[in-house]
């Protein structure tokens, strides 16, 4: 058996250099703590690569989030000048075409990982109790993203962009009773006009992106109180022991919880 | 108070209030108006003697209508029994108390309740305008100005013009409208929008466009220059590109998604030029051009039926147009 390292052992001066600064900064805020109750959680033993799609998800809009925030430098929610302004971000700026790529295509990953990763959570049923509340904020994350997919294919301000964004407004002008109300709400007055452009960007880059960076956070916080769900196919319930016997299948047998013949494995 | 400590204070009073009104008034005063001046010095010191003769009463030794005094004992049980303890030991340090017992703290209900209520009072008065400022602009002013389209001598009869126009010129390119016009004679005219009557896609002519005939002018609309431009045209219906939809010359549904018939303009004539009025929404046309009986209806938004079962669905439109 190795030797047990001391811990009354006096630190190296290079180890209290590193530390004094986050031993200063955790005596005042505990966030070194929080930090570390955050990341060092326990899992189920056997989650996987499955299980990553959420984390996936995160840093797409990350990029999404960065890359905005550095073409909004450059953008001009004008409709004499938007276009110019893309085409000037895409062919005269220095890494404007890879920047605005990213933007472009990361908008595409990001729905697409949403999607994959609900798909995930729904077919290992990590919806049920007592995470019900956080598959409804994930709908809504859900809705959100298309929003900010809605609202920001009409910045380019080209044929496209318009076209696309006539024909959604007036999808949503289809809902009985409102809709009508939503689409002039949408087009600021009853037909696309200058304003569109600037209450997309605005809606697109500051109250669709608020809300998403709040319902993420809560997201995220019911992930940490809640922990990750093992696997249908684990046969330990969610990293630990259940205090009482397995229930008998009962002739049922689902997705989330199928009973192995000759029953489970222990 | 509640046990009697210190003697029994005054009961709350509406005299400050009523003193701080007068030293608003004043303030106002200064700035609008002699007589405001004049009457919140009178409140304030009307409220403000009334203030102190309350405060010093019991000085000057009248009877005092204090706060309502319990009127039994405290209850023995929320008195400490025996020695008194650690805090962190046993019951709750603090007494306990029934609803009864809260019930003699009004001011705290009053605080609580006032604190609410303000909160509410300012976000209301915060965040009503903002809310204003964002849907109202929507909904107001979105009339249709009319729009000159230069003389009549540029349609000639029985022939489709394609007609491209600025609905609002200030607004530049993103006013850009297209209707489909033809001369019936005798003054009638077929002004048929391009907007689908599906989800507002642009519909094409189906047949020949003439573009080496398509002649600019230039027009006075809105005391400022705008561009007009006419492309004779042969169509024989009009067709959307974006799902398909097909129309006939009238404009009435043919084929595809669309749930009506194509939109129409209103029209005038003022010194031989062709003026647009507002467009309006159609259900179905019977006949051609002159002859034609339409069923109009106000403007309605792309995909939304106009008559039928359907209709119900669509009971108001917005208003302002």
């Amino acid at each position: 058996m190795p030797p047990l390292p001391d811990r009354n052992r006096k630190p190296s001066k290079a180890m209290q250099l590193v530390m004094y600064p986050l031993d200063w900064l955790e005596e005042r805020s505990g966030l070194i703590g929080g930090v570390k109750y955050f990341l060092f959680r326990k899992v189920p033993g056997d989650v996987g690569w499955f299980h990553t799609l959420g984390s996936a998800t995160l840093t797409a809009f990350i990029v999404q989030a960065v890359t905005g925030v550095v073409l909004a430098m450059y953008y001009k929610p004008d409709p004499a000048t938007a276009y110019q302004s893309i085409q000037f971000i895409t062919n005269d700026l220095t890494l404007g075409w890879l920047v605005r790529g990213m933007h472009r295509w990361g908008a595409s990953v990001f729905i697409i990982l949403l999607f994959f990763h609900a798909a995930r959570v729904f077919l290992f049923g990590a919806y049920k109790y007592p995470r019900e509340l956080n598959w409804i904020i994930g709908v809504i994350l859900l809705i959100l993203g298309m929003l900010e997919g809605f609202t920001g294919y009409l910045l380019p301000w080209d044929q496209t962009a318009y076209w696309a964004t006539v024909v959604g407004i007036n999808l949503n002008g289809t809902a009985p009773f409102v809709g009508e109300f939503l689409s002039q709400f949408l087009r600021t007055g009853a037909e696309i006009n200058g304003e569109t452009l600037t209450r997309f960007y605005a809606l697109h880059m500051l109250l669709i992106p608020g809300g998403l960076i709040a319902l993420i956070t809560l997201h995220l916080y019911l992930v940490v109180r809640l922990g990750v769900t093992s696997p249908p196919w684990s046969d330990h319930a969610a990293g630990r022991e259940r205090p009482e016997p397995e229930p008998e299948p009962n002739g049922r047998t689902g997705l989330v919880q199928p009973a192995p013949r000759g029953g489970y494995k222990r | 108070m509640a046990n009697g400590e210190g003697g029994a204070g005054p009961g709350p009073t509406i005299w400050p209030i009523g003193f701080a009104v007068g030293i608003v008034c004043i303030l106002v005063g200064l700035i609008v108006s002699t007589a405001a001046v004049a009457a919140g010095v009178l409140i304030a010191a009307v409220f403000g003697f009334l203030w102190a003769r309350e405060s010093t009463r019991e000085y000057r030794g009248t009877a005092v209508p204090a706060a309502p005094e319990p009127e039994e004992a405290p209850e023995p049980s929320m008195l400490p029994a025996g020695p008194p303890r650690p805090a962190n030991e046993g019951e709750a340090a603090l007494p306990v108390m029934d609803d009864a017992e809260v019930e003699r703290y009004p001011r705290s209900v009053f605080l609580e309740v006032s604190t609410l209520g303000l909160g509410a009072l300012i976000g209301g008065l915060v965040t009503l305008p903002v809310l204003g400022f964002v849907v109202l602009p929507s909904f107001e002013d979105q009339e249709y100005d009319d729009v000159n389209l230069g003389p009549i001598d540029n349609f000639p009869e029985g022939k489709w013009i394609i007609t491209t126009f600025f609905r609002d010129p200030a607004a530049g390119e993103v006013s850009h409208r297209v209707a489909y016009i033809r001369n019936n004679g005798n003054l009638s005219f077929t002004i048929i929008s391009n907007r689908c009557a599906h989800l507002g896609c642009p519909v094409q002519p189906n047949g020949l466009v003439a573009e080496n005939q398509r002649k600019s002018i230039r027009v006075l609309q809105d005391k400022q220059r705008a561009a007009v431009s006419l492309t004779p045209a042969s169509p024989s219906g009009f067709g959307c590109p974006c799902h398909g939809g097909q129309y006939d010359t009238e404009g009435n549904r043919t084929a595809g998604p669309p749930v009506r018939a194509l939109d129409r303009y209103e029209y005038s004539i003022v010194s031989r030029n062709l003026v647009l009025n507002k467009p309006y929404s159609v259900a179905h046309v019977t006949g051609t051009g002159a002859d034609a009986k339409i069923k109009a209806y106000p403007l309605t938004g792309p995909g939304q039926h106009v008559d039928g079962v359907e209709s119900w669905l669509y009971p108001i439109q917005p208003p302002g147009r």
